[in-house]
């Protein structure tokens, strides 16, 4: 586990000091901001689909679906981060405790 | 533009910073808690926050492996360093304010992130900017890792993840830090297909695998789209988070 996450935290680390060594005119442009800044929405997206579903090797719909629809709610009216997280934990621990949804 | 006007450029651009550093903190509180209720011990989490330093890529790594245990780490560290090109990114932007001096630069390098970047590149000029970029990394950098700690504190003394909810605060977080970047039709018809090809991976491959295969969708749309419709003339860059 500590090598992964060393690992991990070395190849972030690496490819923020990389932007500083490589001559600007190598990876700036429209197609390599397009990668970055589409591969960070597609990444995104899916790590909230499978924090969402995923149970083991399978998708479950649980207490965590209502739960992120709240936080969709709260963030289209731009409430603050931590307002959206709170909420969130709130509503599945609240489906939980009242055995609503598992 | 009088000296006088410069400095207050410049106060301008320091408070910004402290304000944009002190709010983004506190998601570190968020990260600790949701590290540690994953089971990582608080070393390991104080490692990520201190040695990794950017937010999205520090929630995938932890996320991942929550679900998929050690088995997923190639695919969690793939995705923190999929998550951390655009830091890379935004250093062409900062390079230039920096300035010269190695050990400068690999410092500005570590702290080259989302905010600090945002609160850079929103002054109106190179002074400024650089006040703002400076300000923002350390406060940032402090306050990220004081919130980590008291999360991941907190996060051990709270037990079970899911009496608590925290494996939906972690789809919310990764929520909230995509909802920002959904501002055309683009990025959300991207979302849209990264989180389908998500769900029908989810029960065929092994864990973390979906995630990889959703950031490939991610690289092909952007080349095709790259191909198909004009480069736009300048990127835009949000403002604050």
């Amino acid at each position: 586990m500590w090598i992964a996450l060393i690992a991990a935290g070395l190849v972030v680390w690496a490819l923020k000091n990389l932007g500083y060594l490589v001559p600007p005119k190598f990876v700036e442009g429209a197609l390599m901001t397009r990668v970055a800044g589409l591969v960070t929405v597609a990444l995104l997206a899916s790590l909230v689909v499978s924090q969402m579903l995923q149970t083991g090797m399978g998708v479950s719909l649980d207490a965590r679906v209502p739960a992120v629809g709240v936080a969709a709610i709260l963030l289209y009216f731009r409430a603050p981060f931590l307002v959206v997280l709170l909420a969130a934990g709130a509503v599945a621990a609240g489906l939980r405790f009242f055995s609503l949804m598992v | 533009m009088t000296d006088e006007s410069q400095s207050a450029r410049n106060r301008r651009a320091r408070s910004q910073g402290v304000q944009v550093a002190l709010a983004v903190s506190l998601y570190g509180i968020s990260f600790g808690a949701l590290a540690v209720a994953l089971g990582f011990s608080v070393w390991q989490t104080m490692v990520l926050s201190l040695l990794m330093f950017s937010g999205a890529s520090q929630f995938a790594f932890v996320g991942i492996i929550g679900t998929g245990g050690v088995a997923a780490a190639g695919a969690a560290i793939a995705s923190a360093g999929l998550l951390g090109i655009r830091n890379g990114l935004y250093a062409l932007r900062i390079s230039p304010l920096v300035g010269p001096g190695f050990w400068k630069r690999a410092l500005a390098g570590h702290l080259t992130v989302d905010e600090s970047t945002a609160v850079a590149i929103s002054q109106t000029d190179q002074e400024s900017a650089r006040h703002g970029f400076w300000t923002t990394a350390l406060v940032l950098y402090v306050g990220w890792n004081l919130a980590t700690l008291v999360g991941a504190l907190a996060g051990d003394a709270l037990g079970d993840v899911r009496t608590w909810g925290l494996d939906a605060v972690a789809a919310a977080a990764f929520l909230g830090l995509l909802w920002p970047r959904l501002v055309s039709k683009e990025p959300i018809a991207v979302a849209v297909a990264a989180a389908a090809v998500t769900v029908v991976l989810i029960p065929v491959v092994p864990a973390g695998i979906p995630v990889l295969a959703a950031a490939a969708v991610g690289i092909v749309l952007a080349i095709y789209r790259h191909r198909v419709a004009p480069p736009e003339p300048a990127p835009t860059d949000r403002g604050d988070s």
